[in-house]
């Protein structure tokens, strides 16, 4: 019982966010080739891209019943500390104003000129409409098929609620574009990936740490101890960066 | 093949952004699975070194980027 409200909950919620950031970054492009190309060949082509994504969870999730539990949370445990760890330190940098911010508004407008130089379709079913929005629902879902087995792989019974977490991030972002009909800019998308990048970073480290055997002090209870462990410092490291970004800025001026 | 090494670069880069970075965390991996047991220090003190590993490795890497 005590398993289930540590890790059911965070499992929903960080495959809920993650692929929020995810299915946005998606919709951006999908809406781009759906106002220049026409919305027909656009939506067939994520239509499709899902279809071999739905296809992928279950013949993976199928086959990864087969694998040995420890071995499977070593295995996982490494590639999300990687994943994850990749998310928080870009999300840190972005943060402190090292990197540049995501920004959603300027990838559509690019997506919308790059597509308008384009010759314009000679039939109804349009294949660079098609085509453009398969490779990206694909590409951003994959992201999305990699988080939801590797959070849910964890431990047996993890599976469904996240991919009921990702599910409510596909039906929220659909809800969101067929309504406002434009890039959800306003999305803080790196407050997003900076909070996934915690979540994910804490699973990876406590999956691979019971993958090699290890007892966590406080048993569950230690994921959320690794929760607010990876927050503390990446909240410290965005302080500390953001200093030097100021005072970088200021002796510049001088 | 380009399209083979399309999907190859792209699942590349869903893990390895800075290679450094990426290599330090795999070596880490490796070095708590097979080199930290040997220390025998138990009681939970093994997976509290691993924790912290991997968040010194998170803070060196953040205070390390150059500016873009």
């Amino acid at each position: 019982m005590l398993f289930d409200s540590i890790h059911a909950g965070p499992s929903m919620l960080a495959a809920f966010l993650a692929s929020l950031v995810e299915c946005v970054e998606a919709l951006t492009v999908v809406l781009a080739v759906g106002a220049v190309r026409g919305w027909r060949s656009a939506l067939a082509g994520s239509a499709a891209a899902l279809l071999v994504l739905l296809l992928l969870v279950v013949v993976l999730g199928r086959a990864l019943d087969r694998v040995p539990l420890h071995g499977l949370q070593l295995a996982v445990g490494a590639l999300l500390l990687l994943f994850g760890m990749r998310w928080l330190r870009k999300a840190v940098l972005r943060a402190a104003g090292v990197l540049p911010l995501h920004d959603e508004a300027a990838i559509y407008a690019r997506e919308t000129q790059a597509l308008r130089g384009q010759a314009a379709a000679a039939h109804a079913w349009d294949r660079l409409a098609f085509a453009t929005a398969l490779k990206i629902t694909l590409l951003e879902g994959v992201e999305v098929v990699f988080i939801v087995l590797a959070v849910g792989a964890g431990h047996p019974g993890l599976l469904w609620p996240a991919s009921l977490g990702a599910l409510a991030a596909l039906l929220v972002v659909i809800a969101l574009g067929v309504v406002v009909h434009r890039p959800l800019a306003r999305v803080p998308e790196n407050t997003l990936k900076f909070a996934v990048g915690v979540m994910l970073s804490a699973f990876g480290t406590f999956w691979a740490g019971e993958g090699m055997g290890y007892a966590w002090p406080g048993g569950d209870g230690a994921l959320l101890g690794l929760v607010g462990g990876f927050l503390a410092v990446s909240l410290l490291s965005v302080q500390w960066r953001r200093r030097q970004v100021l005072a970088g800025a200021k002796g510049l001026a001088r | 093949m380009s399209w083979l090494r399309a999907v190859l670069s792209e699942l590349w880069g869903l893990f390895v952004d800075d290679g450094r970075y990426a290599l330090a965390i795999v070596i880490w991996l490796l070095l708590a699975w097979r080199a930290l047991p040997l220390l025998g220090l138990g009681g939970g003190w093994d997976a509290l070194v691993f924790a912290a590993g991997l968040l010194a490795i998170l803070a060196g890497s953040v205070l390390r980027r150059e500016r873009r």
